[in-house]
């Protein structure tokens, strides 16, 4: 196995001319801002983050897509600036979420069109697309024309496609996104079998599924807006807050107290509040145990009711909210990817 | 790892020669499915059928307005011919660039396409390809149609077919490197994406003496007519295949029948460099810009 590594970036920067503004003040979005990392060969590498964190702009830049607007980024040890090409023959990508494909070649036939563009002969393309399919449980549908598939089969169809040429670096965007439940685990379970099969094969990864993140990297790196923030195991990182405590709460309905009150508790790191039908619900990350106590006081003075009260451990969501503040849903809530 | 395997074994100049062919062969395929997805026979003969045959008769209605009928006279089968071939040159050109939005904006692929180990003007002019060949259908019924309808003095005997196919294999050429130029700006715009071909074939049409002589146009606009290399490609379509006919018109008549082959070799070769050099360019604009993979919904 190569030690040079599967995937090298150094201060990657990528900016993006916003079209409308003037030309003498051109509006720039910075989507991704020095962004080094280093993935070593037969590493499931993880890129966890919200929309609009850069994640889909790190895939685009390693895959060829788009040039990076400053710094350096190397794939199989080729660098995407100069050597587009030599990248090319040694990667592929999946992009979830998205009905690609002709609509009126069959399963079978789009497959062997993209094999052929590898350079896989005929023969061993057809072996590779009837395998891949019986595996992902589209075996049945290989005459089908696509244009007759589900969305969910369509990007099935397409996993296939990112597979099917056995590449050294697979990049996966958001695999399961707009997949049903089961269709998403029976994904998860063939991205780690192909993984396992071989120690030639390194697969990065992009999810804002925490539990993806969990179940499938090797290592993961948080990314927002554009910056990488943390990288490591996904244990390691759940060890950083080893020391705080993280409580949820089930309550009685938040009445004469407002939810900010908690925020000025010393000690309270973050917290969350949702109301629901006659209850609400609080995530607490306190910087120790004892923070609780006046978390609770606070509520006894207020006269709300202890419905429910969980310790539970830190979880990449609580590593997230440790690093930037908020939770992914609210930093979605807050921009426009 | 077998294709892993199968690209490191390639020496370099195999993969130059490798790729552009099975680029192209693989896109020629894949047009050719698009293409005669003839499910509706109704629409394939309103588009190959029809729609030249409608074009061609009202440019003789015209003519027999204007000449009161002299479908005798040369200018007839100069209009004619110039017209029927004429079809190669929208067909042809849009084909090629045509690609790049098909593929973009309807079956969202140029992403993955763009990085799989291909040669890019090779996969575009293959899937030229397939309109070229319903361009031949609808040119072969274009002439049929006047050949038995209008009296188009068309002789196949005396038609000099080894000049007749080595021009036509010329000017195809070179209108796929126009298609490549093309596609190239296609891929660095998100509006008006879609009439850029007509635009341009609509435009060549005056100046490329499709269906009159340059000697009609403005003193100071014939040089843009002699400029084009699609002026000596149809000069040369004429004089294979009704020799005395055209050569009796002035425009180009001065030129040997070598002297036009080697200036449509000449302008086919600067436009060969042209269309590589401007589709790297444009490709590098779009990368460096993000619009390879734009989808912009329009």
């Amino acid at each position: 196995m190569s030690k040079i590594p599967a995937i090298q970036t150094d201060t990657l920067t990528r900016i993006y001319k916003i079209r409308g503004g003037k030309k003498s003040d051109p509006k720039e979005l910075v989507a991704l801002k020095d962004v080094t990392i280093e993935v070593p060969r037969s590493e499931l590498f993880g890129l966890l983050g919200p929309n609009g964190a850069g994640k889909t702009t790190l895939i685009k830049v390693l895959t060829t897509l788009l040039a990076p607007t400053l710094g350096r980024a190397f794939v199989a040890g080729y660098d995407v600036t100069k050597e587009p090409h030599e990248i090319r023959a040694r990667i592929n990508m999946v992009s979830g979420g998205e009905s690609s494909g002709y609509g009126l070649l069959t399963v079978r036939e789009n497959l062997w069109m993209f094999s052929q563009f590898y350079g896989i002969p005929s023969r061993e393309a057809n072996r590779r697309i009837k395998e891949l399919l019986e595996v992902v449980g589209l075996g049945d549908r290989i005459n089908t024309k696509s244009s007759d598939l589900s969305s969910g089969l369509r990007q099935k169809m397409n996993i296939v496609r990112g597979f099917m040429t056995d590449p050294e670096v697979l990049f996966l965007d958001e695999p399961t996104l707009g997949l049903d439940v089961g269709a998403a685990r029976d994904v998860r379970r063939f991205i780690r079998d192909w993984m396992d099969e071989s120690k030639d094969r390194t697969i990065l990864l992009t999810t804002h599924h925490m539990v993806e993140a969990e179940q499938l990297c090797d290592r993961v790196a948080i990314i927002n807006e554009g910056r990488v923030l943390a990288c490591d195991k996904p244990t390691a990182l759940k060890q950083q807050l080893q020391q705080a405590a993280i409580y949820h709460l089930q309550i009685s309905p938040l009445d004469g107290i407002t939810p900010e009150t908690f925020e000025r508790i010393r000690g309270v790191h973050h917290f969350t509040y949702r109301s629901q039908d006659g209850s609400a619900t609080l995530e607490f990350i306190l910087e120790e145990d004892d923070v609780l106590a006046t978390v609770l006081n606070q509520l006894t003075a207020h006269d709300i009711h202890l419905l429910n009260l969980e310790k539970r451990e830190p979880s990449l969501e609580d590593v997230f909210i440790h690093l930037v503040g908020m939770s992914m849903e609210e930093v979605e809530r807050g921009e426009v990817d | 790892m077998s294709r892993t395997a199968t690209v490191s074994r390639l020496s370099k100049r195999e993969r130059n020669v490798r790729e552009p062919l099975r680029s192209f062969f693989t896109a020629a395929w894949l047009g050719w499915q698009i293409e005669s997805n003839w499910t509706d026979p109704f629409l394939f003969a309103v588009y190959s059928i029809i729609k030249p045959i409608a074009g061609a008769a009202i440019l003789v209605v015209m003519y027999g307005i204007i000449t009161r009928g002299a479908f005798e006279s040369p200018l007839f089968v100069y209009i004619y011919l110039g017209n029927a071939f004429y079809i190669y040159v929208g067909s042809v050109m849009n084909g090629v660039s045509w690609a790049v939005i098909d593929d973009r904006e309807h079956y969202k692929t140029l992403k993955y396409i763009y990085i799989a180990p291909i040669h890019a003007p090779f996969y575009l002019v293959g899937r030229g390809v397939a309109r070229f060949l319903t361009a031949t259908i609808s040119v072969l019924v274009t002439i049929t149609a006047g050949m038995l309808f209008l009296n188009l003095q068309l002789d196949l005997g005396t038609v000099n077919w080894p000049m007749f196919l080595a021009a036509l294999a010329l000017g195809v050429i070179l209108l796929a490197n126009m298609g490549l130029m093309l596609a190239g700006v296609t891929l660095m715009i998100a509006h008006h994406v879609w009439f850029i071909g007509d635009a341009v074939a609509g435009a060549l049409y005056l100046f490329s003496g499709a269906i009159f002589p340059l000697e009609v146009l403005p003193n100071w606009l014939r040089p843009v007519g002699f400029a084009m290399p699609l002026t000596y490609w149809l000069e040369l379509l004429r004089r294979a295949l009704v020799g005395q006919v055209a050569e009796s018109f002035p425009t180009l008549s001065h030129v040997s029948n070598g002297q036009l082959f080697g200036i449509l070799l000449g302008l086919t070769a600067i436009f060969g460099i042209m269309g590589i050099i401007m589709f790297r360019w444009c490709e590098h604009q779009a990368r460096e810009r993000g619009l390879i993979d734009r989808v912009t919904n329009y």
